[in-house]
């Protein structure tokens, strides 16, 4: 369960202020709404990288409000994936289990796993440079994926794909990430996405955040 | 409603021709670029044989050029020691008097390098710095501390534009992925801004040799002892021999020329994948 409660926040001459909202436990919730409206803010926030100002947000029923980003389990995947250049596909997919201290056998399995379920098993060695967007997005993906988080946050992970590769990456959604227990939050602005997606939506606008579905 | 047919068609749209534009761009950067190199082809053409070779081997003129090398190298250090997380605080964080710092670490860049050097023997008269004065002021110590004052703030600058153009995205993730904020610089954004170190360090390098001002008010001009190239310069200009000035001239030009080439390649192999 992804929830948040009374939330504020403000940042320079921006403010979000008295928003909640409750995604059960394995649900996958759609958040929508004008460019600028505060999405991507209330998502970063969610993910702890958005100090708050008032409110709680509660991941599984925990209050996680004062917790680190990586403290808080939560897979996050901005719009353009935000690969480290610098890391081969492999790197990517291994970083959160080296920081973990994770057994170099477990980490070399776990990415092999991964590889094979997003079909990147071919690009291990590739550099982010050389990837199209589609495989820049699988990558991402299956970054956020590699410690087996029980929340994931998408901030619009669709949106600068060609219409192909869109409804590629969009199945591949529908198959690692729907139904399997993990709770989705993801913004878009996209109504097919919208409508094959969503269990819930969420519609932010102005300061109010409404439940349309 | 269909468009008018029996309107009169408009000339075709002709733009006006390139040329007087980009032959404008030429001769305004060319020029320059043709002064620069104008420059050094009369610095080559009035040293003779004989006054390089002996710039060369007067021991004077060794131990300056050892020096310049030995204390442009540590200020560049000391520079980037200071620049590369003054950069990063202040191209990432906003904070109380986040713009006084700005304002303070522009000072050395505007201010007149006597100035600078005049500073510096003014603040050594004060405790703390009045206890090391004995070590410091018109000794090899104050030929790095003149330099490093005016190199770190050109390297400072040069340091937040390299953290600047490096999106805080990838620190994002990297938090969320588990890393603390000096784990994500560590791991996520030096190795992004290694060019950007390249770039700042050749820059402070290069303004340490060319350093003058504050060294000759701070550190003397002692030969022999405080006595780097562009003081190897002057001294020759204030002793009439301009043949010998234009050869340690020409020293220093070969060693800028040196230094920008390396970090040049330096910089092109860190873009290859």
């Amino acid at each position: 369960m992804i929830a948040v409660e009374k939330l504020s926040l403000k940042q320079g001459d921006f403010s979000l202020s008295d928003l909640n909202f409750e995604l059960p436990e394995g649900a996958y919730g759609v958040l929508v709404g004008k460019s600028g409206c505060g999405k991507t803010t209330l998502l970063e926030a969610v993910c702890g990288l958005r100090p708050i100002t008032i409110g709680r947000i509660l991941l599984g029923g925990q209050d996680v409000t004062s917790f680190k980003p990586g403290e808080r389990g939560v897979g996050y995947v901005p719009q353009d994936g935000a690969l480290f250049p610098h890391l081969s596909v492999a790197s990517q997919l291994a970083f959160s289990l080296v920081l973990r201290k994770t057994q170099p056998s477990l980490i070399a399995k776990r990415v092999e796993e991964l590889s094979e379920r997003l079909g990147i098993s071919h690009l291990l060695d590739r550099m982010p440079d050389g990837l199209s967007g589609g495989e820049r997005q699988r990558v991402a993906l299956g970054r956020a994926l590699s410690i087996r988080p029980k929340y994931l946050c998408l901030d619009e992970p669709l949106s600068a794909l060609d219409e192909e590769t869109h409804d590629e990456i969009y199945k591949l959604l529908l198959q690692s990430v729907k139904g399997t227990g993990v709770t989705v939050l993801h913004i878009t602005h996209n109504k097919r996405e919208v409508d094959n997606l969503a269990d819930l939506v969420f519609r932010m606008n102005g300061s109010e955040l409404i439940h349309e579905r | 409603m269909s468009e008018p047919q029996n309107e009169k068609e408009s000339p075709a749209f002709r733009p006006g021709s390139d040329t007087p534009f980009l032959v404008g761009l030429g001769i305004l950067g060319g020029s320059y670029a043709i002064i620069i190199l104008a420059m050094i082809l009369a610095d080559l053409a009035y040293v003779d044989r004989d006054s390089m070779l002996g710039a060369l081997r007067s021991p004077e003129i060794h131990y300056s050029i050892v020096l310049s090398l030995l204390s442009c190298t540590l200020s560049t250090i000391l520079s980037l020691w200071v620049a590369v997380p003054l950069g990063y605080l202040t191209s990432r964080f906003d904070f109380p008097g986040k713009r006084f710092l700005d304002t303070v670490l522009d000072i050395p860049i505007v201010l007149p390098p006597l100035v600078i050097g005049i500073s510096l023997l003014a603040l050594f008269n004060f405790a703390p710095f009045s206890w090391t004065s004995e070590w410091v002021v018109f000794e090899i110590p104050a030929v790095i501390l003149a330099q490093f004052m005016v190199a770190c703030a050109f390297a400072t600058r040069a340091m937040r534009i390299s953290f600047d153009q490096i999106p805080q995205r990838y620190e994002k993730v990297a938090l969320t992925l588990g890393c603390n904020r000096g784990k994500a610089f560590r791991l996520v954004v030096m190795p992004q801004a290694k060019q950007g170190i390249v770039a700042a360090g050749t820059l402070a390098w290069a303004r340490s040799l060319g350093e003058f001002g504050p060294i000759l008010v701070f550190a003397g001009s002692t030969r022999m002892r405080t006595e780097v190239l562009p003081t190897s310069v002057y001294l020759e200009i204030q002793a009439g021999n301009l043949k010998g000035a234009l050869a340690v001239s020409l020293i220093m030009i070969v060693a800028a020329a040196a230094v920008l080439a390396t970090s040049r390649i330096m910089g092109m192999k860190r873009m290859e994948p």
